[in-house]
């Protein structure tokens, strides 16, 4: 094990010294980062910090170009894209700021679609993603589709695909971007929720008061981790 | 080991993800499966056209039979009009299987519809002396009227053939025409003998009254024979020598019913031409599909950066546009080959013919849309797994 850490143990996701480079530019130089199985982290920074190709290292969608990246106990860089593959619709679920829901597919469909690369059959599909849509409290709305949900709504639907499958980490790229301070605030209460009862969370946000209402903080800026903040410790 | 082995997709799924993208995008999807369609439906309907057109000739071939055979004066070693001696019929008539035998002869005469009209249009009708027992032989029968019997072929009267009497303006029997410097009573009207349409286009005298009212000289012009299908060939061989055994190389013989076979193997071959131009269609019918499949992987980006994000494997995204693509020239294939079948059911039903759609033509569409989606998709398709998911999901 390299990762000599003592919380290497239960952590969902280890950075070590990872660096990304785009041709001479770096977005990232050599962060290290470590997720603990059941906490909620803001990765918070300007746009330009480099915190969404952080998003791509620990959501796995990319490999760094020198560093050590594990994620649920595997390592990256000797994963095939088959197997990355394989790890992402096992252990990783995905919200993105523009929900990325099918347009005339409806709310069930939407989120048993997320499951189809976990090898379930189309009844199990359904039924999990009845229940996931029950936890994020649109039971129901299940028949509807995206265009006839609000902005906030669309986003739960998309936050209920994301943990239809019990992934060991929820990753959020600026869930509240596309939304109003209402349902914001309501999507990141259901990010709560999905914390307390036991999810690991990492939000990936430009904006502090999203920031401000997770208990870590991880401050990224010029690709670096310049801060790393816990509840208690810097108020805000 | 990692242990991490991507899931599976099952042929339902395969399909699912395949129509979620026509599901977006039905009017798309549908105007370029019409391209395919358009090209499946002209093939296939050349296909069972042509078919039906064929099967219907041979029918008719069935029904008219194969066993008759004509003998005429071809040209002496001078080069001159030979002739047939005037024992010919009886001759053909003692050839063991012969079972019927009629003959003609011309007669130089015109025939007009009144005595008014010059002697010189013939409106390319041919008087003919006939024997009584050529409309048997000949497997016709009359549309009106009566055909020539003992007491009326002494007598001056005709039967007109089909063709002869529309150009007459002659309805039915009853009239009268003009011809040889007197009138004729029109015994009959015959029906069209499809084997002989020579015939169609002749009024025919009896023998006896030719020579007496019209100057015929007695020698017959053509004779036409019936014999048994088994001896076709055999009577083929003896029938010059029988009808002429002096000359048997100035006798020309002929089997009016290949004709009728040559042209229904000629319907086959006029369709390849057809052919070629609905493969033209359906190749550019599957260029519609390339084109579709390319515009598709390009807005879609960010879906297949998502798929790619729920755990998709590069070849599962492959797969889904490659689905995609089959389903969507199938689709264009399936409708092509019902239109097609449907143009040859009313092209045939208006023609009268039998509606006959071999099985290879559908089963020969569908192969080739299939392979027209694979090639259509597969360029797509390899661009779309090879999307890296990063990018995927930053497009805009």
């Amino acid at each position: 094990m390299r990762f000599g850490d003592g919380a290497a143990g239960d952590a969902i996701v280890e950075l070590a010294a990872v660096t990304k480079k785009y041709g001479s530019v770096a977005a990232l130089r050599g962060v290290d980062l470590l997720i603990g199985t059941g906490e909620m982290v803001a990765i918070v920074g300007p746009s330009g910090s480099g915190k969404s190709t952080l998003l791509h290292m620990i959501g796995t969608l990319d490999r760094p170009t020198a560093g050590r990246v594990r994620v649920a106990g595997h390592d990256v860089a000797g994963l095939s894209d088959r197997e990355l593959s394989a790890l992402r619709a096992r252990h990783i679920g995905f919200v993105f700021q523009q929900f990325h829901l099918a347009p005339g597919v409806s709310a069930l469909d939407n989120v048993a679609d997320g499951l189809l690369y976990s090898g379930a059959g189309l009844k199990e599909r359904r039924k999990r993603a009845r229940e996931a849509l029950e936890r994020v409290g649109l039971g129901g709305r299940a028949g509807h589709r995206p265009h006839q949900l609000s902005g906030g709504e669309q986003q739960r639907v998309a936050v209920a695909r994301a943990v239809a499958g019990g992934p060991d980490l929820l990753l959020a790229d600026e869930p509240t971007g596309n939304l109003d301070t209402a349902a914001g605030s309501g999507v990141l209460a259901l990010l709560d929720e999905l914390h307390r009862a036991g999810t690991t969370v990492a939000i990936i946000t430009h904006d502090l008061d999203v920031a401000a209402r997770a208990p870590r903080r991880v401050r990224v800026r010029d690709g670096l981790v310049v801060a790393d903040e816990r509840a208690g410790a810097v108020g805000r | 080991m990692s242990g991490l082995v991507p899931a599976r997709l099952g042929p339902r799924d395969v399909v699912r993800t395949g129509l979620a993208g026509l599901r977006t995008r039905p009017a798309r999807a549908a105007l370029s499966a019409l391209g395919v369609a358009i090209g499946i439906a002209t093939m296939v309907a050349v296909i069972g056209i042509s078919s039906s057109s064929k099967e219907d000739l041979l029918r008719r071939l069935d029904r008219l039979g194969t066993n008759l055979l004509t003998a005429k004066p071809g040209s002496t070693l001078f080069g001159d009009q030979a002739e047939l001696p005037e024992t010919a019929p009886e001759m053909v008539r003692r050839i063991g299987p012969v079972t019927g035998v009629g003959a003609t002869g011309e007669v130089d005469a015109t025939v007009r519809r009144t005595d008014r009209i010059p002697v010189e249009v013939t409106q390319g009708i041919a008087v003919q002396a006939a024997s009584p027992d050529l409309l048997a032989t000949l497997g016709t029968g009359t549309a009106s009227g009566r055909w020539l019997n003992a007491a009326t072929e002494r007598y001056p009267g005709m039967v007109l053939g089909s063709e002869a009497a529309r150009r007459l303006g002659v309805d039915a029997a009853g009239g009268r025409v003009f011809a040889g410097g007197r009138w004729f009573v029109v015994l009959g009207v015959l029906r069209p003998a499809e084997l002989a349409p020579e015939i169609d286009r002749s009024a025919l005298v009896g023998w006896d009254a030719a020579e007496r009212y019209l100057g015929f000289d007695g020698h017959p012009t053509t004779i036409y024979e019936r014999s048994t299908d088994a001896s076709v060939n055999d009577v083929r061989d003896v029938l010059a020598r029988t009808v002429s055994p002096e000359h048997p190389e100035e006798v020309e013989v002929a089997r009016p019913s290949d004709a009728l076979r040559a042209k229904a193997e000629a319907a086959g071959a006029f369709a390849g031409l057809l052919l070629g131009l609905g493969a033209v269609a359906l190749l550019v019918g599957g260029v519609g599909v390339a084109n579709t499949m390319v515009v598709s992987v390009l807005e879609r980006r960010r879906e297949i950066g998502l798929r790619r994000s729920l755990g998709a494997t590069r070849g599962q995204v492959r797969t889904q546009f490659l689905a995609e693509s089959l389903l969507l020239s199938a689709s264009g294939g399936a409708a092509g080959a019902v239109l097609g079948a449907a143009v040859t059911a009313g092209f045939a039903a208006a023609k009268g013919w039998p509606p006959v759609l071999p099985a290879w033509a559908p089963a020969g569409a569908l192969g080739a849309t299939l392979l027209i989606g694979t090639v259509a998709g597969l360029y797509p398709a390899v661009r779309a797994a090879r999307l890296s998911p990063t990018v995927a999901l930053a497009a805009v």
